[in-house]
């Protein structure tokens, strides 16, 4: 029930997007078309999930031991960096086929604050491993939906005949805007 | 201690993952060919995808693989295709002549009214859904702009009279809005030589166009007649001119009962 609740909150109650306003760069930058926000929403749960097992393991066993939990956004930095890297380096070897799924989504999430922002997050709601894993997955999932959602919404406003003040940037704000009112609905429903 | 600590572990981690990234720089080194990369940078880079392909950088692959010719690049024109020739060390095989989108129609809604008023989502293909377009003219444009969006190089423009129009300084004739418009309104023509021809599409018989606008081709081969060169043909209703046989004298601009005759690369500005 534990887990559940978990991923209910990470998904919709407490979506990373909608209500923690983390991750709004690639959240209005990548959602133009369905596919690409897809793609982006891919890369960003397999990531985050491999991010926040790795940072989840450093600070049990590296930081912790030695009082050095102030050093934690420094080190998750360096630790996100290099491994977003490597990992990087060797899906083109080994899978060229995912590789080119994920494409340039990668690069682009490294320094992404929602990666950073859930591996902190773990540690300091003091989650065990499980429920590093199964809160990682379901923010990447609740990521995901916010950018489909929003990808839809704005592939329907391209057509849509409007007031010229309206067009681009403020009409996505706009639509941002309404759609995060709509989570708070779920606000309350489950609680940890 | 804190301090020392801190150093230690930050200055190990750092240690531990360069060495890490420079072992799998070596380690998963992938093999690509070098001339990819000058290729792609001969490459305009607008990721216009004329050439049938996602972007540049395929385009770029599949040229040095030779799976496709090194003319494929449409807006880069003879000039790539020969710097490209150049560093695969073959013989240029690309062909001159820079083309440019033209608009085939005069139709303006003065001149070519409307069968019924659309209030639809302001797209031509979206239009053209409702029993085939809201123009009497079952061929002209329809003026909303669907060629505008489509073109990568921001050369077409909405003119006030309702018709796009093509700045030919940034047109590389890639034929992206050729393929945007539903009506088949804009062809890609041969810029850079003086000639004449007719901006109408209209395939309709001459009474249907007479209904329809006041300015389309009706067929009527006044043109063909006048013409010393024989360069003027009518195939289905509307008069062609065939560019390599133009010599440009004006001639059917005279014989036009409609004034409909036009001189290549012309802004078309209607009062």
């Amino acid at each position: 029930m534990h887990l559940l609740a978990i991923i209910f909150v990470a998904i919709l109650s407490n979506n990373i997007v909608l209500s923690q306003f983390l991750g709004i760069c690639p959240y209005l930058g990548v959602t133009k078309r369905i596919d690409t926000s897809v793609g982006m929403g891919m890369a960003v749960i397999f990531v985050m999930t491999m991010a926040a097992i790795v940072t989840w393991v450093l600070d049990l066993f590296l930081l912790q031991p030695f009082g050095l939990e102030f050093l934690r956004t420094i080190a998750f930095i360096l630790v996100i960096a290099g491994l977003v890297q490597l990992v990087e380096m060797i899906l083109k070897k080994t899978n060229p086929a995912l590789f080119r799924a994920l494409g340039i989504y990668l690069p682009l999430i490294t320094t992404n604050c929602t990666i950073l922002g859930v591996a902190l997050l773990n540690v300091q709601s003091g989650h065990n491993i499980i429920e590093t894993v199964v809160y990682s997955i379901a923010t990447g999932i609740g990521f995901t939906l916010a950018m489909v959602i929003m990808a839809g919404i704005r592939e329907r406003l391209e057509l849509v005949n409007m007031s010229n003040y309206l067009k681009g940037a403020a009409v996505t704000l706009v639509s941002a805007g309404i759609l995060s009112l709509a989570f708070m609905g779920f606000k309350g429903m489950v609680t940890l | 201690m804190d301090l020392t600590m801190s150093i230690v572990i930050i200055g190990g981690l750092g240690v531990l993952f360069g060495g890490l990234l420079a072992y799998a720089a070596k380690r998963f080194a992938v093999e690509e060919d070098p001339r990819v990369e000058v290729v792609t940078d001969l490459l305009p880079g607008a990721n216009c995808g004329a050439c049938g392909l996602a972007g540049c950088s395929s385009a770029a692959e599949k040229i040095v693989a030779g799976e496709i010719p090194v003319d494929s690049c449409i807006p880069g024109g003879k000039k790539v295709a020969d710097s490209i020739c150049e560093v695969l060390g073959i013989e240029s095989v690309a062909s001159g002549g820079r083309k440019v989108a033209e608009i085939h129609c005069l139709g303006t809604k003065d001149v070519a009214p409307d069968k019924f008023d659309y209030q639809g989502v302001r797209d031509c293909k979206a239009a053209m859904m409702y029993s085939g377009g809201f123009k009497a003219c079952a061929y002209g444009c329809l003026g909303l702009g669907t060629c505008v969006e489509a073109c990568p190089f921001e050369a077409l423009s909405m003119g006030a009279n309702g018709l796009p129009q093509v700045d030919t300084e940034k047109c590389t004739g890639c034929g992206v809005c050729a393929k945007a418009c539903p009506r088949n309104v804009i062809h890609i023509e041969l810029a850079d030589r003086k000639a004449k021809y007719i901006p109408c599409n209209s395939k309709a018989s001459g009474k249907v166009v007479r209904q329809a606008c006041e300015v389309g081709c009706i067929g009527c081969r006044a043109c063909v007649k006048a013409c010393p060169n024989e360069a003027v043909t009518v195939e289905n209703n509307l008069a062609v001119i065939n560019r390599e046989k133009c010599t440009d004298c004006g001639k059917c601009v005279e014989a036009c009962k409609r004034g409909i005759i036009k001189d290549v690369g012309t802004v078309l500005v209607l009062k």
